[in-house]
């Protein structure tokens, strides 16, 4: 599936539910199929700190693409880095620095990643983009 | 006492609703609503008589000076004060802190000199210290508290010494409630003749504040806090320091001769009030005065109090909730976790059922870390709040529980 289709998938998935309460159940759910970080990357170099809640990012990159594991301490916080990662992992590094990430928008979703929500999510999708970036100067 | 429908319908903001249901603010501590003769006398300032305060000569700069300076009267009586002069216009509690620990420290401050806070400060009574400290060679010391969230008196006695050159502590903590024992702080600091400011950004909606009785030699509070337009606070100094002290910014209005060789500063209070001031906002904070005096003040106490009692009741009985901050006398805010829950998790959730409560450190680390916790949930209520709220709020806490067991 191309970035884009998993995103109107995810749209797809959250338009069944009108009520706040169903989304963030669904939300909570998602969490629970996070691709979990390693313990040992639970440390501060890997550590994306936000005012609310803390958000742990490791990348692996294969030469080809990069992928993701994650955690945070905040339920609800792991369900959207379950969402984002869903999105961006096994992709080139060419296109997690293209992405255009609408699906938050769509899903009303995007209190939680305005800036001045700083719960380290706008700065979890900076940082994959950041990894990317990284790895592809590495290859030229 | 006004019964609570006719104290709620004067606060348009109360009946709307969000996410379709009713709005629960429980954010007090970190602004209040504010009643309609506030909205209006800001909108009456724009309407009709808006124009630049101490400078026209025309109708409507008069009208709009006097009733600025009429607010600064009000503000005088309201935390009575001696004297007009001592009652400087800021932008809020951190622009009046900043202001003072700038002057004071150009002043009186040298190298070595020791200022003391209390742990529960929240960090605008903390950082501009730290800067005035960095810039000047001081050091500061921290009264600790205790398991219930109160300051350790004994404690503090023994930070007192020869280097003090100023106490300056919160009248009630911002993250847990503690109100502080500000007698016996200022009255031994001024034992040995070292002077004590009183961050009332949590205290002067609370209940009365009589600064000829308190007797501490600065106070300060912010105008949105006490039901008032943002952008409006208040720096009051006893004249004594005031007039030693140098302004902390330069521009119109607080000069009396400039040249480009030298310039004479204006008299007190305009020596602190450079540039064109939030008139509208400081004529809309003298309306919020009006207004809560007209409720009575002991009777937001007493109403206040019922709500604490309430509300601590209440909340204790659900399974897994720890309140931090539990001492004997607290404002009503209530602090609190709930056991194996993020606190980000649960105000997301009780948002979206309408209940509005802040979540995470309150801009007071040292008390989280304190507790050894990187947040709480904070509920800080208010008079306008309600016994049905604090129920609304408790079945909240137990659906976020029963969504994240």
């Amino acid at each position: 599936m191309t970035i884009k289709e998993v995103q109107d998938n995810i749209i797809e998935e959250f338009s069944l539910f009108d009520d706040w309460m169903d989304k963030y159940n669904l939300l909570i759910d998602l969490g629970k199929d996070l691709p979990v970080i390693d313990p040992k990357y639970k440390v501060k170099d890997f550590l994306i700190e936000g005012c609310q809640s803390k958000v742990w990012l490791h990348p692996v990159y294969d030469g080809k693409l990069i992928s993701f594991t994650a955690d945070s301490d905040a339920i609800i916080t792991r369900g959207i880095v379950a969402l984002l990662i869903k999105v961006m992992t096994n992709r080139s590094p060419d296109e997690i620095i293209a992405t255009d990430l609408y699906f938050i928008d769509k899903i009303g979703l995007r209190q939680n990643l305005s800036p001045t929500r700083s719960n380290g999510l706008l700065s979890m999708v900076r940082q994959m983009k950041l990894y990317a970036m990284a790895f592809n100067a590495k290859n030229k | 006492m006004k019964e609570i429908d006719e104290i709620r319908a004067d606060f348009p903001i109360l009946s709307r609703k969000v996410y379709g249901k009713p709005l629960v603010y429980f954010d007090n501590g970190a602004t209040t609503q504010k009643p309609n003769c506030v909205l209006d006398a800001v909108d009456e300032v724009y309407k009709s008589y808006n124009g630049n305060i101490h400078r026209g000569v025309h109708f409507l700069s008069d009208m709009s000076s006097e009733a600025y300076e009429n607010a600064r009267e009000k503000v005088r009586s309201f935390i009575n004060a001696d004297k007009r002069e001592e009652v400087v216009f800021t932008s809020g509690t951190t622009g009046s802190i900043n202001g003072i620990a700038f002057s004071f420290g150009e002043r009186y401050i040298k190298a070595g000199d020791e200022i003391i806070l209390s742990r529960l400060e929240h960090h605008a009574n903390i950082v501009p210290w730290q800067m005035m400290c960095e810039r000047r060679g001081a050091v500061l010391l921290v009264i600790p508290i205790n398991d219930n969230g109160e300051v350790m008196l004994d404690e503090y006695y023994k930070l007192l010494s020869s280097r003090t050159r100023l106490v300056s502590v919160t009248q009630a903590s911002n993250a847990l409630g503690t109100v502080l024992p500000l007698k016996e702080i200022i009255t031994a600091a001024h034992s040995i003749n070292v002077p004590v400011l009183i961050d009332g950004a949590q205290g002067i909606q609370h209940g009365i504040v009589d600064l000829k009785e308190m007797d501490c030699d600065f106070y300060v509070f912010s105008g949105h806090k006490i039901y008032g337009p943002a952008g409006i606070g208040v720096l009051y100094g006893k004249e004594k320091w005031l007039s030693e002290m140098p302004p902390f910014q330069g521009g119109g209005d607080m000069v009396d001769k400039v040249t480009f060789e030298k310039t004479t500063y204006n008299e007190l209070p305009f020596k602190f009030e450079a540039g064109t001031m939030n008139y509208p906002a400081a004529i809309g904070l003298a309306s919020a005065l009006d207004y809560v005096s007209s409720i009575g003040r002991e009777n937001i106490a007493t109403r206040e109090k019922e709500l604490l009692i309430y509300a601590t009741g209440r909340l204790s009985t659900i399974k897994g909730l720890i309140i931090y901050g539990n001492s004997e006398k607290k404002i009503s805010t209530i602090s609190f976790h709930i056991k194996d829950i993020h606190q980000y998790d649960t105000g997301m959730i009780l948002d979206k059922m309408g209940i509005a409560v802040r979540t995470g450190t309150h801009c007071a680390q040292p008390v989280m870390d304190r507790f050894g916790i990187d947040g709480t949930v904070r509920a800080s209520l208010c008079f306008y709040n309600t016994k049905d709220e604090i129920d609304t709020l408790a079945d909240g806490i137990e659906k976020v529980k029963s969504m994240f067991a």
